[in-house]
């Protein structure tokens, strides 16, 4: 069935109070960048709802790129139909019949913007709730408790009638929450922890550490694959590839075996902060799950994260694994997360790492480091690449 | 100039050859190469699957690239017909199916299958109760053309896919090619399990095309190979063309609902000035045809006569299906709608798209009546 428009509705961002105003604009900017693209939509912003004319494309286009946008309560599709009752009331059966066999009840809830409409809106409730049912066979009003309450909103010159409804993602529009740096291993957790802290509202840039020859660059193309999923949810987004290889080897020559994962991960947080700092990111965020690892148990963290008094998020910390495989799913990162290339974090690792090391040791040990030297190093070769760049230059092409 | 002959083909638009010479300049690499080359053309590739499904309402992985309607249409009906044939040897289709159907309909024939071809009315129409009863336990494939390439006839397609929704065993193509943008149709909303449309009838390159092959169907490839197109169609992947046609097809579909309203208002101007002229019979029924599509005789005057005639003005217009034109015979496809041999060797089309004005339909409407009455005297003479 063809729909006119698409009625978008905010969630969480109506309690925001005086900051409403930008999340609002965030959220449009949002929903507009999911959309780039679609030249024969006009979108428009109403005071508490997005408006996408359809102009002849089909709803169901429109409402699958932007049902990720995070910030989004409801969308929901509807039909133009000019003022006349019988108008009102084909349009109205029309409407439920498209959603009938997903309902048993319904309920019309009519509201009057164009107050010299010459019924009320109890009258227009009567009239098109009986036609409908008139019309219809499986399906009988419920005024308190409806699995769908067809809205019919009257104004000046036209009437909108509200049918299918999309549940939208919920959380809060990406780019309402300031800038996270997230370490993006390839592993199936990172990517599902990046999705949470875009969920309520963070900008994401994501942070690989790449050791050729060891790693390869279809390991890299992997998460420059994840990071391209990821866009999905919150628009462009930096990908910062760290050449780690010097690090590797140095830790690997030169720290006891067991510590060398502590220690690697103390130098990949170092770096992660550095480049937090100079993109002015106010958090650093990875994809953790207690215990999960032996880099994830308490001991671990406490060790690690000692070399910086950045926050350090870990939405996943209490998560299980099933339950993060089942999100990496729904998100579309798990596919690529399992492809088989070796990332840099398994990389001349002893099979038993230490499941409790101590901020002691690890401090002795690194005496003996060039840990300044190395960073300095890492930093200079990053390469920072614009995920959202590549794609839209592919979209101006189509 | 003025062309109207855009059921045969349609002029590139310039944005269409601009994708096309950039991409074969900077994305030449195989999209199935491990290297980064490679690796930017299969994003490429990706990217044009996921905006053509986005623009059909289907999903990525039921769009299948292929070469164009005629290999749409052979690989949808033999491919159906080879793959599934343990469910039945019995095939329904129509008298008036482009050479392209009908023809591969004929190949297995060849090869033992039973084909039911459902007759027409005058208008071209075949009648939904002719095909409730055609229909049976056996019957493993309907191929349908939605709209007729030489009359415009629209076939009832979605009465068919929902009588059809009750057999699964039975599997839906439509051709589609002479309907995209032009008559809408919805596949999922329609039970369509496999739909052809073509690059080229819509301002794209020519050579290109889309199967749309619904998700839980496979078809017994034509073209054995490299494994490419979800192992369905192999053939190293025409990346220029495919993306031109993608960026075709979202310009056509963009500018779909105003460009039907223009049509259908073309149409009705064209349709009222020959209606008047005395010796014009359309062929074409207002009612049940595409805006886009007119087909006519003109008494006494033969076509080509005409069409040339026409082309001293640089005006464009054709005889019957282009795929047929060169043969001198009358036009299968009105033969089965019942037109006297005679009148159907004379029938004109005169083909739009979105890209046609009222100027230039005007300035055809003087053009046509001048020159009908100027081989008029030559008659008479």
């Amino acid at each position: 069935m063809n729909y006119e428009t698409l009625i978008i509705r905010y969630g969480e961002i109506a309690l925001k109070g005086k900051n409403k105003k930008s999340f609002y604009d965030t959220l449009y900017d949002r929903v507009k960048e999911q959309l780039k693209g679609l030249s024969a939509l006009t979108i428009k912003k109403h005071f508490d709802h997005i408006e996408v004319q359809l102009n002849g494309l089909d709803y169901r286009t429109v409402a699958d790129r932007i049902k990720h946008v995070f910030g989004i309560q409801s969308i929901r599709a509807a039909i133009i139909v000019d003022n006349e009752l019988t108008s009102l009331q084909e349009g109205s059966l029309k409407v439920v019949k498209d959603i009938e066999a997903e309902v048993k009840t319904f309920k019309i809830s009519a509201r009057r913007k164009n107050k010299k409409y010459p019924m009320n809106s109890k009258e227009l409730n009567h009239a098109l709730g009986s036609y409908v049912l008139q019309n219809t066979e499986n399906i009988t009003v419920d005024v308190h408790h409806p699995d769908v309450n067809i809205q019919v909103e009257v104004l000046e010159e036209s009437t909108r009638i509200y049918g299918k409804v999309i549940k939208g993602a919920g959380g809060l529009p990406v780019g309402s929450a300031g800038k996270v740096m997230l370490m993006l291993s390839g592993g199936i957790d990172s990517p599902v922890a990046a999705y949470m802290m875009m969920k309520r509202g963070a900008t994401i840039e994501a942070i690989h550490f790449h050791s050729p020859p060891y790693t390869n660059d279809r390991a890299k193309q992997k998460v420059i694959d994840l990071a391209a999923t990821l866009k999905k949810f919150g628009g462009r987004l930096k990908l910062h590839v760290v050449p780690f290889t010097n690090a590797q080897i140095a830790i690997r020559d030169s720290m006891p075996d067991n510590y060398r994962m502590t220690i690697m991960r103390r130098m990949m947080l170092r770096i992660a902060e550095r480049l937090a700092i100079k993109y002015d990111a106010l958090a650093i965020a990875t994809g953790e799950s207690l215990g999960q690892v032996a880099s994830q148990t308490l001991e671990s963290m406490n060790t690690i994260n000692e070399v910086t008094n950045f926050p350090v998020l870990r939405p996943l910390v209490s998560t299980d694994k099933v339950d993060i495989i089942d999100i990496a799913k729904k998100i579309g990162t798990y596919d690529i997360s399992i492809r088989p290339y070796e990332d840099c974090c398994t990389l001349f690792l002893p099979r038993a790492p230490k499941t409790k090391p101590k901020r002691e040791q690890a401090n002795r040990f690194e005496k003996s480091l060039a840990i300044e030297a190395l960073i300095e190093e890492a930093l200079a070769g990053v390469e920072t690449i614009d995920i959202g760049k590549e794609a839209e230059a592919i979209e101006d092409l189509l | 100039m003025i062309y109207l002959d855009n059921s045969a083909t349609t002029p590139p638009y310039p944005e269409v050859l601009e994708t096309y010479r950039i991409v074969s300049e900077r994305f030449f690499a195989n999209p199935s190469s491990i290297h980064r080359l490679g690796g930017k053309s299969e994003d490429l590739l990706n990217k044009s699957r996921q905006q053509a499904a986005d623009l059909l309402g289907v999903k990525e992985n039921e769009v299948i690239f292929t070469s164009g309607g005629t290999e749409g249409n052979n690989f949808a009906i033999k491919g159906a017909a080879l793959k599934y044939r343990h469910r039945g040897q019995h095939l329904i289709t129509t008298r008036v199916e482009h050479p392209a159907s009908r023809n591969a309909f004929e190949q297995l024939e060849a090869l033992g299958f039973e084909v039911t071809y459902l007759e027409v009315d005058e208008n071209g129409r075949i009648s939904v109760d002719d095909f409730k009863e055609a229909l049976r336990e056996d019957t493993l494939l309907v191929s349908i053309i939605h709209v007729n390439n030489e009359l415009g006839t629209i076939q009832p397609v979605k009465e068919i896919g929902k009588l059809l929704k009750s057999k699964p065993k039975t599997l839906f193509h439509v051709d589609h090619v002479q309907g995209l943008a032009k008559v809408p149709l919805n596949f999922k909303e329609s039970g369509i399990d496999l739909c052809t449309v073509s690059g080229h009838k819509i301002h794209g390159p020519k050579g290109t095309g889309i199967l749309y092959v619904r998700e839980g169907v496979s078809l017994e490839p034509l073209l054995a190979g490299g494994g490419q197109e979800f192992a369905q169609r192999s053939g190293t992947e025409n990346l220029p063309a495919i993306a031109g046609m993608v960026k075709a097809l979202r310009i056509t579909m963009e500018k779909s609902q105003k460009g039907i309203a223009q049509l259908e208002s073309l149409n009705a101007k064209i349709r009222e000035a020959l209606e008047s002229h005395p010796l014009v019979t359309i062929h074409s029924n207002a009612q049940e045809s595409a805006p886009h599509i007119l087909n006519a005789t003109v008494k006494g005057i033969r076509a080509e006569v005409l069409i040339h005639a026409l082309e001293e003005e640089e005006i464009y217009i054709s005889t019957k299906s282009a795929c047929s034109s060169k043969d001198t015979g009358a036009s299968e496809i009105l033969l089965a709608c019942h037109i006297p041999e005679a009148v159907a060797k004379q029938a004109i089309r005169i083909s739009m798209s979105f890209e046609n004005t009222e100027a230039e339909i005007n300035t055809f409407i003087a053009a046509f009546k001048k020159k009908v009455g100027e081989l008029e005297k030559v008659r008479e003479a």
